[in-house]
């Protein structure tokens, strides 16, 4: 083992996954480039989009990685029937997403006023806040429930697949809801 | 790790929202430097779509990185010391994945706001303005990487549950304030 094979070794594996990454990626910078009005429209969006994307990946990276221990562990079955724990967990996930969500909305505007820059009423943002992590929320359950259980039954280990499939999903339908919510605040104020 | 019938929501709340709250605070850092830009972001589309991208690239970096110096670290494969070839292997590969993605990521960006008719600046600047900021990128992964599991270490703490959150998601900051230094300096 030599540096070099170190170095040849981690950069063959790490690079598909960081490909695919960076697709989804752009897919959600499309996305925002796309929002300039959406953006100019309603001051202090652009500072939540950080944090409102890293929410949706570290609420559903857990979620995924919880489920696929549980999967491993033999608690819980790769089926879409009804099972308590997998109720509690979607459920645990969910609230703490729009629950985050809220609070990074509320500090945004918090910070914005603090320094005098322009900001949106804090009622827009939280409800924009609250409807995008929702959105994005339901959309990402569905993108783990079917690619931690298809794969598991497909032979593959779950844990290997969540990283990369929340990374991925989490930015495209985090930045995807939050211009559904931001459309939707601006067309009920 | 999980336990069974650990899975009330109230305790998983528990355990999560506390790293939420601190996780959403520094992203919030992040957030405002953008806010701090948001004009020359306007004025440049290109700049805008490179933004989800590059803080995600870097976040992978950083994860990615860390994820194996946790392993080395469990293993008791790893030292501290420069010659250490895990630590200089994985730190040369983060910089080759960081100077072949990132370019590949600029011209996409550009290709986006091209296809949709709203691209202001050339290709060679948004690509220039990528390289540059998954260069120094890579660099700062590495340190805050290699500091960050020098004081589990030192605190006994596993890597696993402080090294790669922590890691990851101020890898996620940086990347904002390195790419706002790399339009600074690239697009003036």
């Amino acid at each position: 083992m030599t540096l070099r094979s170190v170095a040849v070794e981690t950069y063959r594996s790490a690079l598909p996954p960081l490909l695919v990454s960076a697709l989804g990626g752009l897919l959600a910078g499309a996305i925002l480039g796309g929002m300039e009005g959406e953006l100019a429209a309603v001051p202090g969006l652009l500072v939540v989009v950080p944090a409102f994307l890293a929410i949706r990946g570290s609420v559903y990276g857990s979620l995924g990685s919880r489920l696929s221990s549980a999967l491993h562990q033999g608690l819980i079955r790769p089926e879409l029937a009804y099972d308590e724990r997998l109720a509690r967990a979607v459920a645990a996930a969910l609230l703490n997403g729009l629950a985050a969500s809220l609070v990074a909305a509320t500090l945004a505007v918090g910070l914005l006023r603090a320094l005098g820059r322009t900001v949106a009423p804090w009622p827009t943002l939280a409800l924009i806040a609250l409807a995008g992590a929702a959105m994005a929320g339901i959309a990402l359950v569905g993108t783990i429930l079917v690619v931690v259980f298809l794969g598991y039954r497909r032979g593959a280990n779950p844990d290997d697949l969540v990283g990369p499939a929340v990374t991925t999903a989490g930015d495209v339908f985090g930045m995807a809801a939050l211009f559904l919510a931001t459309r939707l605040a601006l067309a009920v104020s | 790790m999980t336990m069974p019938g650990d899975w009330s929501v109230r305790s998983i709340t528990r355990r999560l929202f506390p790293l939420l709250v601190a996780l959403t605070c520094l992203e919030l850092l992040g957030g405002l430097t953008l806010g701090s830009f948001e004009a020359t972001l306007a004025r440049y589309p290109s700049l805008l779509v490179l933004v989800p991208v590059t803080i995600g690239t870097a976040g992978n970096l950083g994860s990615v990185l860390s994820a194996r110096l946790s392993t080395a670290f469990h293993l008791g494969l790893l030292s501290f010391e420069p010659t250490d070839e895990r630590l200089g292997g994985n730190a040369v590969a983060t910089l080759a994945l960081a100077v072949s993605v990132f370019p590949l990521v600029g011209a996409g960006a550009w290709v986006v706001t091209w296809a949709t008719g709203t691209a202001t600046l050339p290709l060679g600047t948004v690509v220039a303005v990528a390289l540059v900021s998954g260069a120094v990128l890579a660099v700062l992964a590495v340190l805050v990487t290699v500091v960050a599991a020098y004081g589990a270490y030192r605190f006994e703490a596993d890597p696993d549950d402080v090294v790669i959150p922590v890691v990851t998601n101020v890898c996620d900051v940086l990347g904002v304030l390195v790419l706002f230094g790399a339009v600074r300096v690239v697009v003036g």
